[in-house]
């Protein structure tokens, strides 16, 4: 057993409004930059869509994550040798195309404009060459279903659907839509690590974030293919990748991550997992059938004498460990098998968990009428057996987050239900004891678990829903500086700007 | 001694250039050594533009390197009359691959507006020495019959000569003034190298091959077993 502990996430997608300050919060500390006004570290699409960059699910064009090949697991874009002989050229890189090309507006035409008859109009100018443009695409070019006959009716994940079904999500009285908001899911196999030639990008051992250094990038573009969530974006401007840095010096001072902290919904969760390193290879190469488990698996109880005794031979410390313990990611992950690993087929391993959206799955339409299940004459007893008639088909859901076992998904919803359920049981009082408790049985809990999913979903403080782990910061430096020379030089350091100077 | 300038103290300062140069740069701006990829601003013409460049362009300076490096290997292998014609051809379409890529790269360059902000005047300047270089050796190929030959006896004994610190520039000081001035090229490269993007030429990332997949950095243990100044 090699324990490690790994920061980790939860995002409730029933919370999330869609609202993008989180991917606001993120660019205005980190990609306001030239080079990097296309990235979004955090974005959040419109499901179904297709997605930023456009289609980046689909890796038979873009070759990301990890493929079993016989008993082997290996990258799906290439092998060591293939990527040696592919820097001249990439073929499976995405261009700024895929993303957007960046612009602002000509705003000084708007004072500067001469008396006329006409309003003055601010021209697009591209961020990129300084030239006029006509914009093409944005970062939320298909927000809430906006194009949807070509975002929407694209989604790889409708891949899985009938004819029927998929005509039936474009109908209008049908169409349905939630958000998913992505970030870097500092995954435990990461594909990006594994692409990079030049050995930059790493994991640190203590936390698990995913860094890319700088100074060693060289440009061979291979980490933006091998990480089949794009979450790694080729700065145009240094000629250097760049991606999500979880907020490490925010997580050092004891703060959430920026998008964390600022979510208006309210849906993000952050705390400490404990994992054994020596299964990563074997979880990630579990078969398609078993993936969720296995990835849940390899999740070890923090609990556990046995785990505790190897953590702490792995140097990680009674803090991080008490941390661990009171972790909502460990909550909602293992413990109420709740939140699911997106898109787990990457085989990527993500430390990034949501739990699926309801809202999507529980309305339909009745003799032309639009209804939101409990809102009929039937009261809410049609809840329970309502996930058949799903406005978004449970295949969606699954293919999203679950490599395609309905199965996986389906208990997730059997359990949300429930806790519905017996929550209006108790607080509207218009659900009898009786429905309350089939509820229970058929999302297999109980009604003190089913109170504490309510109490971390409806009202939880900042503190439970951020359990940011000791980082021991200070660890670190006393290991390379005496700590009092750290902290007189602190803020003087020979940083300098990341442009490129020669 | 134009001759003593030019093929003795240039190739010298321009080697020292390069070395100290590149160290500096390296230990004062790693950051800035690499390549600037160019590929996601356009991928089209860079696909036929870079990989005939590149693979056109290795060959051929291995096959420089080779006759300089194994001198013996070189005159046995080109030793038949039907091997140094199938070596010479192989040579003359390799080069005529790189000049074919580099053209394309270079209108591409000229002609892309998003490639073009992110070309520097530099880049400029070793493009065209760049360019000029090989077609300046396309050129000698082509008219100063069996260079794979007379290369052995002239360019091999004076660079030789330079490596071994006793340089003799009579070896090439009677040579055609084009082959010269290819010769000159070659240094001129080489003198350039350090201020251009040409760096990431010594950054290939060879230790891909052997090196595991994950990469994991650990603050404390690095200095495990090191013992901890108080
Ligand atoms: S800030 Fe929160 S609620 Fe708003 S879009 Fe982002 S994740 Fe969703």
């Amino acid at each position: 057993m090699d324990i490690r502990a790994q920061v980790s996430m939860v995002f409730h997608l029933d919370k999330c409004i869609g609202c993008h300050t989180c991917s606001i919060s993120c660019k205005n500390i980190w990609t306001d930059r030239k080079g990097t006004e296309f990235m979004w570290w955090n974005n959040v699409e419109t499901k179904p869509g297709t997605g930023y960059p456009t289609l980046w699910e689909d890796q038979e064009k873009y070759k990301g994550g990890w493929v079993q090949d016989g008993d082997r697991l290996r990258l799906k874009l290439q092998g060591r040798f293939g990527a040696l002989s592919s820097l001249f050229f990439n073929p499976y890189l995405p261009t700024v195309d895929d993303y957007y090309e960046p612009w602002t507006y000509q705003y000084d035409e708007l004072f500067n404009a001469p008396e006329g008859d006409d309003q003055p109009t601010a021209r697009p100018i591209s961020m990129i060459t300084g030239k006029y443009m006509d914009i093409e695409a944005g970062p939320n070019w298909d927000d809430d279903l906006g194009g949807s006959p070509v975002y929407a009716a694209n989604d790889p994940n409708k891949d899985g659907l009938t004819d029927e079904e998929r005509a039936q999500l474009n109908e209008v009285q049908r169409v349905v839509f939630f958000y998913l908001p992505r970030i870097c899911n500092h995954c435990l196999n990461p594909g990006c690590v594994a692409a990079c030639p030049a050995g930059a990008i790493y994991k640190r051992g203590e936390d698990g974030v995913v860094l890319l250094k700088q100074d060693q990038c060289r440009a061979w573009r291979m980490c933006i293919s091998g990480c089949p969530y794009k979450k790694t974006y080729y700065n145009w401007s240094t000629g250097k990748a760049e991606k999500c840095i979880l907020c490490y010096p925010r997580l050092e001072s004891g703060q959430p991550p920026a998008c964390f902290h600022s979510c208006v919904g309210r849906i993000r969760y952050l705390g400490v997992l404990l994992y054994d390193a020596d299964r990563i290879l074997d979880t990630a190469s579990s078969s398609e059938a078993v993936l969720v488990e296995a990835q849940r698996a390899i999740i070890q109880d923090p609990f556990d004498p046995q785990v505790v005794s190897a953590a702490r031979a792995n140097g990680i410390s009674d803090a991080m460990i008490a941390s661990a313990r009171i972790s909502p990611v460990y909550k909602f992950v293992k413990q109420w098998m709740l939140a699911l690993p997106l898109h787990p087929e990457f085989r990527t391993i993500p430390m990034l968990y949501y739990v699926p959206p309801m809202l999507p799955v529980l309305a339909a339409v009745k003799n032309g009428l639009y209804n939101v299940v409990g809102a009929g004459e039937n009261g809410l007893a049609p809840l329970i057996s309502s996930l058949e008639k799903a406005r978004l088909p449970l295949r969606y859901m699954a293919s999203l987050f679950a490599a395609g076992n309905e199965e996986t998904v389906a208990a997730v919803y059997r359990k949300l239900i429930a806790v519905r359920l017996y929550m209006r049981h108790l607080t509207v009082k218009d659900v009898s004891l009786a429905e309350a408790n089939q509820a229970l049985n058929v999302g297999q809990t109980t009604a003190e678990e089913v109170q504490a999913i309510f109490r971390l979903t409806a009202t939880p403080t900042f503190e439970e829903r951020f359990v940011v782990p000791p980082m021991e910061r200070e660890v670190a430096i006393e290991q390379t500086l005496d700590p009092f020379t750290h902290k007189t030089q602190a803020g003087f350091g020979f940083r300098q700007a990341p442009e490129r100077r020669w | 001694m134009i001759d003593l300038a030019l093929f003795v103290a240039f190739p010298y300062v321009a080697v020292i250039l390069a070395i100290v140069v590149g160290l500096y740069r390296y230990y004062t701006d790693r950051f800035s050594y690499s390549s600037l990829s160019s590929q996601f601003l356009e991928n089209r013409t860079l696909f036929w533009g870079s990989v005939p460049f590149h693979y056109g362009i290795l060959v051929i300076l291995l096959a420089h390197l080779l006759a300089l490096l194994f001198p013996g290997l070189w005159s046995s292998l080109i030793g038949a009359q039907a091997r140094l014609y199938v070596l010479e051809v192989t040579g003359l379409a390799l080069a005529l691959m790189a000049i074919v890529g580099m053209a394309l790269l270079f209108i591409r360059r000229l002609n892309n507006q998003r490639v073009l902000m992110v070309t520097s005047t530099i880049d400029w300047i070793f493009l065209v020495v760049l360019l000029a270089q090989i077609l300046l050796g396309f050129w000698v190929a082509l008219f100063f019959r069996w260079g794979s030959d007379w290369y052995l006896h002239t360019a091999v004994p004076w660079l030789i000569s330079l490596a071994t610190l006793s340089p003799q520039a009579q070896y090439v000081s009677v040579l055609p003034f084009i082959v010269k001035l290819h010769m000159l090229g070659g240094f001129l490269i080489i003198a350039l190298f350090p201020f251009t993007r040409l760096v990431h030429f010594v950054t290939f990332p060879i230790t891909y091959f052997w090196r595991p997949y994950q990469v994991v950095i650990w603050n404390r243990r690095v200095r495990a077993g090191v013992e901890v100044k108080k």
